[in-house]
């Protein structure tokens, strides 16, 4: 249960990537799992070069995955933006297509581990490990921060004003290209961060992504679009959800039951779990 | 004012004319008298007669097994159509219609011994009612969230079967060499899948075909176009929609029955191949989306493309990063697909080429 806690908050950190460039450019990333796997071999080949302390590694981490993805909003995304959204549907499809296909070619699809552990502590009969407490942490504070910047600075309101109305926040002067690639980048870094997050807990392979991607798609519409810090909270949710069927059935129903999860949200609250206290 | 003599007839079709001028996509409905006069409807007797033919003569085994794959890719694309180009929802696990058309089909087959093609018959009418069913519930959502939710039945299914006893888990199932008897031996009964394969292919295409030229295809072109407008002008989305979505199970789960038979096994990862559920994506969108030929014809060329890219040493390893750069170039710079890029050099091309 404790550890469905812990890994449900880096689910959120998750989502909060896609639920960010789903709120504020209605634009259904599909790079996201791509881009999480991507973000764990990140992790992967900086600590086995420079052997640091991987939680550090995180913020190159994330600066490599504002640089991708203002280089993907600009290849793939602008070009598509106003038009119907089955096209940029189809065309970050197809770039997450490029890089599972690149990243197979690469490290094939066998599994890697990034073999890096903190000590552990135990309370009572239960005892933490380690890596779960400050892959949590490091997902809430990722996920604090951005809470703060998209209220308290000047960018992060402008990402807010997008969101909310395109043309009004053009009308006020607000170049909404540089946002919307703002906001993709950023959005594209949470993904890396969250990917290279799960990095230190399990091991992975390039198709580990797609996962994670399910699991971002049913947080998401439970928290609602755009709304990061509902999406940490219906992170952790899953979690403990996950946590507590475990014990009772097989593994691999877990995709079935998120599934069923995912489409009973979506025809029963179409606007997320949460919205009511935003109505 | 002189009333003009006018027939009802006229009239109507005065009052088609603005429409079809207007929205240049709209399909034309009931012209010339139905499909048998329609020159694709030759085209693809005349493609499946030569696919047919070509390798059997001089029992060519290499090249039906190439022509096969190619029958397969045009059949997924075909059906894929119905869903993406017509009616503009993007269905990203179409391979599991296919995928549980074959787990029904041998089943059926091996199991229980019914005659190949009663199997895949029953294999398709069985997939077409649970996709009904699926489609009931997930047609309820709109554009993009439909897209997530076929992920969704994908990923879904793939986990049921793996945990389903009578179809073997993970393992999958095998064909003895006993159940090739009835069709006259193995040998016999791999030119007899071919056979019927070409066959369901060619459906597929006059399917589309049929399905464009007619009211309910008009409908499902008015919902892709903006579907508020089509259910304010009395078209029932949701029902159409359904139909279409079990429409477009029915001939994949033929093929895949057919095609796990003659591959003699099945398990849940070749049967449920999410990339392959994407390629079909690629190919439709390269032959141009919503068109009959250019599925076929973007199913076809793609698979010939994969199949080079899949043998060649150096590049076997990119065939998805060339596929993916394939659908963002196709994607940015010509929606249309190859059959869009002749209507622009030719635009006498669309009254002929559908």
């Amino acid at each position: 249960m404790i550890d469905g806690l812990l890994i449900g908050s880096v689910y959120g950190l998750a989502a909060m990537g896609l639920s960010l460039i789903w709120g504020v450019m209605d634009v259904i990333n599909l790079t996201h799992g791509a881009v999480i796997a991507l973000g764990m071999f990140a992790m992967y080949l900086l600590f086995t070069a420079l052997h640091l302390n991987a939680y550090l590694l995180l913020l190159p981490i994330i600066a490599m995955g504002l640089i991708f993805g203002t280089l993907v909003y600009w290849t793939s995304v602008h070009w598509v933006i106003d038009r119907p959204q089955l096209s940029s549907l189809l065309s970050t499809f197809a770039v997450n297509m490029i890089i599972i296909g690149a990243g197979t070619a690469i490290w094939s699809t066998s599994p890697y581990n990034v073999n890096f552990s903190l000590p552990g502590f135990t309370v009572g009969l239960y005892t933490f490990t380690g890596n779960h407490i400050a892959a949590a942490s490091a997902a809430v504070i990722i996920a604090l921060a951005l809470e703060l910047y998209l209220h308290r600075t000047r960018p992060g309101k402008a990402i807010r004003a997008v969101a909310d109305n395109r043309e009004a926040a053009e009308l006020m002067g607000i170049s909404s290209t540089t946002v919307l690639a703002l906001a993709f980048a950023i959005g594209i870094a949470l993904a890396a961060a969250s990917g290279a997050l799960v990095s230190t807990l399990f091991p992975f392979t390039i198709l580990s992504g797609g996962v994670y991607q399910l699991k971002s798609f049913v947080v998401t519409v439970l928290a609602g679009l755009g709304k990061p810090l509902g999406a940490l909270l219906a992170g952790i949710l899953l979690g403990l959800l996950e946590g507590a069927v475990t014990p009772f059935i097989a593994v691999s129903w877990i995709p079935l039951i998120e599934f069923g999860l995912f489409v009973i949200v979506l025809v029963a609250f179409p606007k997320g779990i949460f919205a009511r206290s935003a109505a | 004012m002189s009333p003009q003599p006018s027939t009802g007839a006229q009239a109507a079709a005065g009052q088609a004319v603005p429409l079809s001028s207007r929205r240049a996509s709209l399909p034309e409905v009931g012209r010339r008298g139905g499909i048998l006069l329609h020159p694709v409807f030759w085209l693809t007797l005349v493609f499946a007669g030569l696919m047919i033919a070509v390798p059997l003569h001089g029992n060519n085994v290499a090249l039906r097994e190439d022509l096969i794959l190619v029958a397969v890719a045009i059949i997924l694309a075909s059906n894929l159509n119905l869903m993406i180009g017509y009616t503009g929802y993007v269905n990203f696990g179409h391979i599991v219609f296919y995928g549980l058309g074959g787990y029904v089909g041998l089943y059926l087959a091996t199991v229980r011994n019914w005659n190949l093609v009663l199997a895949a018959l029953s294999a398709g009418v069985t997939v077409s009612l649970l996709a009904l069913l699926f489609g009931v519930g997930i047609l309820r959502l709109r554009g993009a969230y439909f897209a997530l939710a076929t992920i969704g039945v994908l990923v879904a299914v793939h986990s049921f079967v793996s945990n389903f006893d009578p179809w073997g888990r993970s393992t999958g199932m095998y064909v003895s060499f006993d159940a090739y008897a009835p069709l006259g031996g193995p040998m016999r009964a791999l030119w007899i899948t071919y056979i019927l394969v070409i066959v369901v292919m060619a459906l597929s295409m006059v399917l589309s075909l049929a399905i464009k030229k007619s009211k309910f295809g008009l409908g499902l072109f008015a919902i892709r176009e903006d579907e508020d407008a089509a259910v304010v002008l009395g078209i029932n989305a949701r029902v159409f929609k359904a139909i279409i979505y079990s429409v477009s199970a029915f001939l994949p789960a033929v093929a895949g029955a057919l095609m796990f038979y003659k591959n003699g096994m099945i398990d849940p990862s070749i049967a449920f191949e999410y990339m392959l559920s994407l390629e079909g994506i690629v190919m439709l969108m390269l032959g141009g989306q919503g068109t009959v030929v250019g599925a076929a014809l973007g199913g076809g060329l793609y698979e010939r493309l994969r199949s080079y890219l899949l043998t060649s040493s150096r590049l076997s390893n990119f065939h998805l990063v060339i596929a993916g750069g394939l659908l963002l170039l196709v994607v940015l710079f010509a929606p249309g697909g190859l059959i869009g890029w002749l209507y622009r050099l030719a635009p006498r091309a669309k009254k002929v080429i559908e």
